[in-house]
């Protein structure tokens, strides 16, 4: 039998090392993004918007609660650039600082579901068993109401102001977050860099948090974005309902829910808060869905 | 055991539950790792290996789970250690170093902090001087330029290069033995030749015992000291790997260096293994090779085959070893 050759143990240096190759992919997102139109309209939109909330004080000199009763049901002048309220309040003025309000309250109330929804849904993957089952039963409860009717209920009950809206969005919110967490992390935690973590005896959270998080987490991004979209529709919708922060502070919603009763004679009151709305949403929406394609793994 | 033995595997016994059944991936495994040393682990896919490397470590899949036996690393029972105990030893005492470097290193992390991260944990160093200790085993396992290669992220890597990450992530909190699950079967041969002496220089100069799972014959011949030959989980043959290669006592050995080709002497054809590996939800009674072996006879079919010393310091499972020996010699004979 010409049995294997068995070559005797090295001896001395291995030879040169390969050539390195090297694949820089930085940079590559970053030269493409303006070449997409729809983000670059989204983000034009977005810095318009985010720009006259933020500099309301600078542009414009009324107070957005200051009552002028000589001064009601005005129409657009230039003393006051979209009219009165019923009560005298510059329109323009309270437009500004109601957007300005609504756009702080949307901006921290995707966090909190996001953190919150995040963190139970990497529990619920990497661990599986009672702590899936139990957190999956939970999102199952949250799930079963229709999103509007769980929020309205919950800050029927908790009462108007700030923190019910951050509440309600939050208990309502995070299971979406959970969801799509728990998902990747049990695609994710088969990984070969899993095991490797396991067998370099690193901690469960320390995995959770250094190896599965920064891989998973791009998807939660992606959804945030929209999720920003639906979370401002929903503060505006309390608004005009009568449950958001209370009057006399200024708030898109209410805005429009005030403004209905003259809509036949002073339309600007509550078609221009609407418009807004809308713009802000459609600038959201572009921006979500332009960086969820370059966030999204494999483009 | 023995002071100079770092670790010692007692009938590890360890089963998946599948679709179809229970399947015995590894049953009644034992063997042990002189301080030092390096042992092969061979056989074809699904012959266990892999198993018996995860079962050590404790990081079987969630579907696996060790049934019986001891694992054994300085005398400890790893198969009883639950959690942060278990942590403890992972790094600092044994690491393994996996086929694929590039699922096994984490995409997102940069190469440098993933190094950097078992002495943080274990040595309890600072970040500076974890950074320190890394770009130092960077240039141990000969990255170029580790300063700047420090903040690259594996998919910057060539193959072989990060393989050297690997290599350089369990050499990074000095084990006593590092377990290979066949480390160079994803390289190409030239990168793969480097990579085994840059192994076996490191764990010479710095005393670390081996493991090694392979099914390149020629690749354990390269690495090990001693070789045992796993079959349908069990393990058929076992001695120093020059004994065993050359002059084997187990049909599945023979049948094994038999289909492994040969470039030192062009043979005329290679021998395949009739037949394909036993299924392991209900393994073959007797010899688990009898169904496939040449030189089976009835009592192969019966008896159980629990490896059995030879002169020499080698074992065998085989009942009729004997004839394999005669086999051997008539393929030598030929010319």
């Amino acid at each position: 039998m010409s049995a294997i050759e068995v070559p005797s143990v090295p001896q001395g240096p291995e030879p040169a090392s390969e050539p390195v190759l090297v694949i820089r992919a930085e940079g590559r997102a970053a030269s493409r993004w303006y070449r997409q139109p729809a983000l670059m309209a989204g983000i034009v939109i977005l810095a318009v918007v985010v720009g006259l909330a933020l500099a309301a004080p600078l542009i414009t000199s009324y107070d957005p609660i200051a009552q002028n009763l000589n001064e009601t049901l005005l129409g657009p002048s230039a003393h006051h650039l979209l009219g009165t309220d019923q009560l005298g309040r510059d329109t323009f003025t309270r437009l500004l600082y109601g957007l300005r309000l609504d756009l702080r309250i949307g901006f921290i109330a995707v966090l909190l579901p996001f953190v919150l929804g995040t963190v139970l849904g990497s529990l619920a993957g990497y661990f599986g068993g009672g702590v899936d089952t139990t957190i999956m039963r939970l999102v199952d409860i949250v799930v079963a109401f229709p999103f509007y009717v769980l929020i309205i209920a919950l800050v029927f009950v908790l009462g108007p102001g700030e923190r019910s809206i951050y509440l309600a969005i939050t208990v309502v919110g995070w299971v979406a977050y959970a969801r799509i967490i728990r998902g990747e992390i049990l695609v994710a935690k088969r990984q070969d860099y899993v095991t490797a973590a396991r067998s370099g005896g690193l901690s469960n959270v320390r995995i959770m948090r250094r190896h599965l998080l920064p891989n998973v987490i791009s998807q939660a991004y992606i959804y945030g974005m929209s999720d920003i979209v639906q979370v401002i529709l929903a503060i505006v919708t309390l608004g005009f309902f009568g449950l958001g922060i209370p009057p006399p502070t200024a708030d898109l919603g209410s805005m429009i829910n005030d403004g209905q009763n003259f809509l036949s004679t002073h339309w600007q009151l509550a078609t221009i808060p609407g418009l807004v709305v809308v713009l802000v949403g459609l600038g959201l929406s572009l921006v979500g869905d332009g960086l969820a394609d370059l966030l999204r793994p494999g483009q | 055991m023995s002071a100079e033995t770092i670790l010692e595997v007692r009938d590890l016994n360890v089963r998946i539950a599948g679709r179809r059944g229970v399947v015995r991936a590894v049953d009644g495994v034992s063997f042990d790792v002189p301080r030092g040393g390096a042992l092969g682990l061979v056989g074809e896919s699904g012959s266990g290996k892999s198993m018996t490397l995860r079962a050590i470590l404790g990081v079987l899949p969630a579907e696996a789970q060790v049934t019986s036996g001891q694992v054994l690393l300085d005398g400890v029972d790893l198969v009883q250690l639950r959690g942060s105990d278990l942590n403890r030893l992972r790094g600092p005492k044994m690491a393994m170093i996996f086929q694929e470097p590039m699922s096994a290193l984490n995409p997102v992390m940069r190469v440098g902090w993933q190094i950097a991260e078992g002495p943080q944990v274990h040595l309890g160093l600072s970040r500076a001087r974890a950074a320190e200790r890394a770009l130092e085993l960077m240039r141990r396992v000969g990255i170029p330029d580790p300063e700047r290669r420090f903040r690259a992220y594996p998919h910057e890597f060539s193959g072989g290069m990060r393989q050297r990450v690997m290599i350089a992530i369990a050499l990074s909190c000095d084990p006593e033995i590092i377990l290979c699950d066949e480390p160079t079967t994803a390289l190409d041969v030239t990168i793969q030749d480097q990579i085994l002496r840059l192994l076996t220089r490191l764990c010479r100069e710095s005393g670390v015992s081996l493991v090694f799972v392979t099914h390149d014959l020629p690749v354990v011949a390269q690495v090990c000291r001693d070789v045992a030959v796993m079959y349908g989980g069990q393990l058929v043959e076992r001695g120093e790997v020059r004994a065993v290669l050359l002059d084997p006592r187990h049909p599945y050995t023979l049948g094994l260096v038999r289909s492994a080709p040969d470039f030192e002497y062009v043979r005329e054809s290679l021998v395949p293994i009739p037949g394909s590996p036993p299924s392991l939800v209900s393994p073959p009674s007797g010899c688990r090779f009898h169904p496939r072996c040449a030189f089976a006879e009835d009592d192969c079919r019966t008896s159980e085959t629990p490896l059995r010393p030879l002169p020499g310091g080698r074992s065998t499972a085989c009942l009729h070893y004997e004839r394999v020996l005669e086999a051997v010699e008539a393929d030598r004979a030929r010319p």
